[in-house]
């Protein structure tokens, strides 16, 4: 209902893609792959971010705190207690879904709505990273290393291996995202979503518990980011606090599925394929013009952000899809391709 | 003329609200509000912008948090309850200038009315009422709410209200808005709903219109109650004439 259903030679497309991304550390040299492997980690973490603000109507500007959370309390795992990524990550999402809790509930509870709950989110993803500068036991603010392996031998297990691993690793993320995303919109919880997201007072009198909704959210969407920090630092296998909870993370996470469509499920994904190349590119392309002005990729990939948000201000996704014909009833279709 | 009606004076009240006050920081908004409404019967409260009509309804349907007073509803204290929990008690809430969901398809607004597990079992029923109350809405099933017109909207508002399977509505100025053939349209619409015995809680600007719709009223001024009565004394009441009807 909320997500309107793609046609015949959408799904034939999805297909196609679906398949070349499969092959492509066939093709593809290992820069060329860490570069798609950065795109679907954006892709992955974006779409975990798009369920709380595109669709729930709620902002987070901290989700680098989510981030943060499973990378260390993963590699903490491993560092100290030797126990294997896969166990990481559930401790990791149990951790960022009980602050996501907190967060909710003190937010929530108290009415800090819109602008004023975003500043919560902040301040709760800065405090965690002056916490982390200070707690030795995961290295301080001088960082928390994992042992470094060959890489000659991939162990899916351990999270062990190549450049491919990770890139199959993300992909299977990012593709069991957007079916969770999309089977959670379907779902009675989805359709509460978007109706706290329209109008939170109207959702109320329409008898939606409008606490529990908003807190479902950014519970699933803390506990969905928390993977890709897990991933983040067994692929880095360093993690500082200055780096992962900042706040030029946060922000960098929330640009591709805004780019892309906000509150649509493949915005993110569109979003995250289309600016991680293209800031790669930018530098490539700099660094062979030999022009190394400080600033001057930070000012083209702005300009690209501004050109496309004016040209397209509800995202690529649904200029995109309206072009390809790709769903039903163009111009319909609630959390499919709707910006609120 | 339905059969119940002559002898609605004596029965129990469906709301009643007694001595409720209410401000916003210091400004204070009621003062000792007290209201009743009877079995099946339509009560509007009138008063001029800022008299505290709107407050009066957000405090019933649980937006707002009363300061002192009780609001009774169906013989039970529903004081203070959240406004979730108030529609689940079966009282419906129209808000002023119709909150519907924009963005997504007149069908999920109306779905999302009947969010609640009473209303989720009768849903099928309830649109099926909704739509025949509402013709227009049927043709619109698919289209995105925000693209309606105001006039549309407004019975999609009422519609969605309906399909939570309220007891009681409060309407808080439907007509806001409107064309005067749509403000027509929109009391023919309320007449039915009170030919179905769905009691009626109707804020208006519309004074005219909704004191020959109601069967009592109440005028507000500075957050307190005036003046109260049947509607037909209202309308003949000099004072209101002058101050509210401009006659």
């Amino acid at each position: 209902m909320s997500t309107t259903p793609l046609r015949p030679h959408g799904w034939l497309l999805a297909a196609i893609l679906l398949g070349l991304l499969l092959a492509a550390p066939r093709f593809l040299d290992p820069y060329q792959l860490s570069v798609l492997t950065l795109a679907l980690w954006f892709a992955y973490v974006g779409q975990a971010w798009n369920l709380m603000m595109g669709f729930a109507g709620q902002l987070s500007l901290g989700h680098a705190l989510y981030v943060g959370l499973g990378g260390y309390a993963a590699a903490a795992l491993y560092v100290h207690f030797g126990v294997g990524p896969w166990f990481g990550m559930l401790l990791a999402v149990a951790v960022a879904a009980v602050v996501g809790a907190v967060i909710g509930a003190l937010g929530f509870r108290f009415g800090v709505r819109g602008v004023y709950f975003a500043l919560l989110t902040i301040a709760f993803a800065e405090f965690t990273r002056i916490a982390f500068d200070h707690w030795d036991w995961l290295g301080g603010s001088g960082g928390l290393f994992l042992p470094v392996v060959h890489e000659a031998s991939n162990d899916l297990w351990t999270l062990r291996g190549e450049p491919a691993l990770y890139y199959y690793v993300m992909l299977a993320m990012t593709v069991l995202a957007l079916l969770l995303v999309s089977v959670l919109l379907r779902s009675r919880l989805g359709y509460y979503w978007l109706a706290v997201r329209e109008d939170q007072d109207a959702a109320a009198a329409a008898g939606v518990n409008v606490f529990r909704t908003k807190l479902s959210a950014v519970v699933l969407s803390g506990a969905m980011t928390a993977p890709g920090g897990v991933i983040f630092a067994f692929m880095h296998n360093n993690l500082f606090p200055e780096e992962i909870f900042s706040m030029a993370r946060s922000i960098e996470i929330i640009i591709p599925p805004i780019v892309g469509g906000l509150g649509t499920l493949f915005g993110p994904i569109v979003g995250a394929f289309i600016l991680t190349p293209f800031g790669e590119a930018v530098s490539l392309a700099l660094d062979q013009a030999g022009l190394s002005l400080p600033g001057l990729k930070q000012f083209l990939y702005g300009l690209a952000l501004m050109v496309i948000i004016i040209w397209m201000p509800h995202g690529i996704w649904p200029w995109l899809a309206r072009r390809l014909g790709l769903f039903g009833r163009p111009g319909h279709g609630g959390g499919g391709e709707k910006a609120p | 003329m339905l059969s119940g009606y002559g002898t609605a004076d004596s029965a129990d009240p469906v709301l009643s609200v007694t001595g409720l006050g209410l401000a916003y920081g210091d400004a204070i908004a009621l003062t000792e509000a007290s209201l009743t409404v009877l079995p099946g019967a339509t009560t509007t409260v009138l008063g001029a912008n800022g008299a505290g009509k709107t407050s009066l309804i957000r405090a019933i349907a649980g937006i707002l948090t009363p300061r002192c007073g009780r609001v009774r509803f169906q013989g039970e204290d529903i004081t203070g309850l959240p406004s979730h929990k108030i529609c689940e008690r079966g009282i419906g809430h129209v808000a002023e200038g119709r909150q519907i969901f924009g963005g997504l398809s007149v069908r999920e607004n109306l779905d999302l009315g009947a969010s609640l597990k009473r209303a989720r079992r009768h849903r099928h029923d309830s649109l099926a009422y909704v739509l025949d109350l509402f013709p227009r809405l049927h043709e619109r099933l698919t289209q995105t709410a925000g693209t309606l017109s105001g006039g549309e909207q407004q019975m999609l508002a009422i519609g969605r209200c309906l399909m939570a399977r309220p007891s009681l509505i409060l309407l808080d100025e439907p007509s806001q808005g409107l064309a005067p053939t749509l403000v027509r349209d929109l009391f023919a619409i309320l007449a039915r709903l009170k030919a179905r015995n769905m009691p009626l809680v109707l804020v208006e600007q519309n004074v005219q219109a909704s004191l020959a719709l109601a069967d009592h009223g109440y005028v507000l001024e500075n957050g307190r109650v005036v003046l109260a009565g049947s509607a037909a004394d209202l309308t003949d009441n000099m004072e209101i004439r002058r101050a509210y009807l401009g006659l």
